[in-house]
């Protein structure tokens, strides 16, 4: 009895939890007439997908699920790129500099990205690079984070396997990427969904970087989109949120165990 | 040391450093500089202010309103996001031995704001929310409560801001607190009662809130650093507004540099942002340092 009452509560809080997500998906599946109305219901009766249509076909939402794919595949590659062979070479080389070094990327996690974000701005307009992908994908190379995450799985493969690996005539850079890379595959996944989570979702930077809304990610897009229809398609606009937050919803329902690591040992860095 | 083993290191560290010094050391020495001077944005030159910047944030009614509502907002969304958290974890704790499939279930759906996008969830959000469109007003007078206007009512859009920053990040606490909960050994809760506590609120106080304290701690400065950088929702559904109502730091700090281009002010919003972040990181290990003395 005890253990009902317990489920039923918690059962409730999620319903709670899940409302605006029932409730964007309901208002993307109505037709304008459910919703401009008196009686509003939860649920809608005559179910329909124009709304998803008209969002596909007549707005910029598909171009922007595109910049976002691109913004957050090329920060992903470009981090990696950097990250990969530096964070080998901390697990595994002696060479001068390398205890600054690691004491710069620890100093370097403190700092969240809103602290840099003036000078940054300053520098890509003084360089004339605002408004196009570089300023978005670019600032976000140097990632303290999955530096630091990186060292620490690859030090944690044994010196003996790298050891090997140079005396089979392997360079530095190889043994990077074809022996310490797949080796930390598990962290290297974990960062993949950590850092493309957090621009994909990312509004402060697009909104600072780019005004040109064919640049605009995701969310920056939907609030384009918004502030253009300014209340008269509610349908399409729940259309367009729904079809954003779908690729991050769908992939953590598939994976949830690697998303919930992914992001909450991580989730306090921005 | 050979040449060739210094240039080979060199090769592999060389781009991230660079990028550490270019993206992030040099812009943060600039923040702390230009904190100090009257810069604009386009201006050709800038003039040394002094302290006059962080004069205005802390003396000028606009700076203090910001101040004021993000730890308005941070004192809100602390004790509800972490106890409403702990209370979930609790739950599906010690419901998971008997339903593993349910508990799996709703631990899923109750982590779900934390992996959707914040600022689409908050426009379903405002449509949920809306005077006369929204499901919320029209259950509202169905039951024949006031509707009131959520997001334009000064008095209010606050708090309704920081009831959608709760319903985001209880499912982080949530997981946070199950892996603490799982980390307590079994043989604790029967040396309890072999102690004589039995019942389910002397075993809660004696073993289970004591063993979790490091856990709490940890939670309570997490939710305060994300509590503090409230950005998305704030720029998404009021810009700050109505009447700088639901102003907050970082808001005004996106305002004052790129709205209205006054890098230096802007600087200086940074500047003292920057440092309450770090006093809490200061305050997370000494947080973490406590939680290993502890085991």
């Amino acid at each position: 009895m005890k253990r009902l009452i317990l489920l039923g509560l918690l059962a409730l809080g999620a319903v709670a939890v899940l409302l605006p997500f029932i409730w964007m998906v309901s208002v993307s599946l109505k037709p304008q007439s459910e919703i401009f109305t008196a009686s509003v219901t939860l649920l809608p009766r005559a179910p329909t997908l124009a709304n998803y249509w008209q969002a596909v076909t007549q707005t910029a939402i598909p171009r922007y699920l595109l910049n976002g794919v691109i913004v957050t595949g090329g920060i992903l590659a470009l981090q990696l790129l950097v990250s990969v062979p530096c964070a080998y070479a901390l697990a595994h080389r002696e060479f001068r500099g390398r205890g600054l070094l690691f004491a710069a990327i620890l100093a370097a996690l403190l700092a969240p990205f809103h602290v840099t974000a003036i000078p940054i701005f300053l520098g890509l307009a003084h360089l004339g690079w605002l408004n196009s992908y570089t300023a978005l994908i670019l600032p976000f190379t140097a990632t303290a984070f999955g530096l630091f995450l990186l060292r620490q799985a690859f030090a944690r493969i044994p010196a003996e396997l790298i050891d090997a690996a140079r005396v089979d005539g392997l360079s530095e850079m190889a043994i990077a990427w074809r022996i310490a890379f797949p080796l930390a595959m598990p962290t290297v996944i974990a960062f993949a969904i950590f850092s493309v989570t957090a621009h994909w979702n990312d509004l402060f930077w697009p909104m600072i970087a780019t005004t040109d809304p064919d640049l605009a990610t995701p969310p920056r897009g939907i609030l384009f989109y918004r502030d253009a229809e300014s209340g008269d398609e509610p349908g399409p606009l729940m259309a367009g949120a729904v079809l954003i937050t779908a690729p991050l919803v769908l992939a953590f329902l598939l994976s949830q165990r690697r998303f919930t690591q992914g992001l909450a040992n991580t989730g306090l860095k921005g | 040391m050979t040449l060739r083993e210094s240039l080979s290191s060199l090769l592999l560290t060389g781009p991230a450093a660079l990028a550490l010094v270019l993206f992030i050391f040099l812009p943060v020495t600039v923040v702390f500089v230009l904190a100090f001077t009257d810069y604009q944005i386009g201006a050709s030159g800038a003039g040394w202010v002094g302290l006059d910047n962080f004069a205005q944030l802390f003396g000028s009614r606009l700076g203090r309103n910001a101040i004021f509502n993000t730890l308005t907002y941070v004192a809100i969304v602390i004790p509800a996001s972490v106890g409403l958290g702990l209370l979930v974890a609790l739950g599906l704790h010690g419901l998971a031995g008997s339903l593993p499939r349910i508990t799996n279930a709703l631990k899923a759906v109750y982590f779900l704001p934390v992996a959707a996008t914040l600022v689409a969830m908050a426009v379903s959000w405002q449509m949920l929310l809306h005077p006369s469109l929204g499901l919320v007003n029209t259950w509202a007078s169905a039951l024949g409560w006031p509707a009131p206007l959520w997001l334009s009512d000064r008095d209010l859009v606050l708090y309704t801001l920081a009831v959608i920053g709760i319903w985001q990040t209880v499912g982080y606490n949530m997981v946070l607190f199950l892996a603490g909960l799982a980390a307590i050994q079994p043989s604790l809760y029967d040396a309890a009662e072999v102690d004589g506590a039995t019942g389910g609120w002397s075993r809660f106080w004696l073993v289970t809130w004591p063993m979790l304290g490091p856990t709490t701690l940890f939670v309570l400065v997490v939710t305060a650093a994300n509590a503090f950088r409230v950005f998305e929702t704030v720029a998404t559904l009021t810009k700050g507004g109505p009447a700088f109502a639901s102003d907050t730091i970082v808001y005004a700090l996106y305002r004052e540099g790129f709205v209205y281009f006054k890098a230096g002010y802007a600087s200086a919003i940074t500047v003292v942002f920057f440092l309450a972040l770090l006093l809490l990181t200061a305050l997370q290990v000494w947080v973490i340092e406590r939680r290993v003395h502890y085991r």
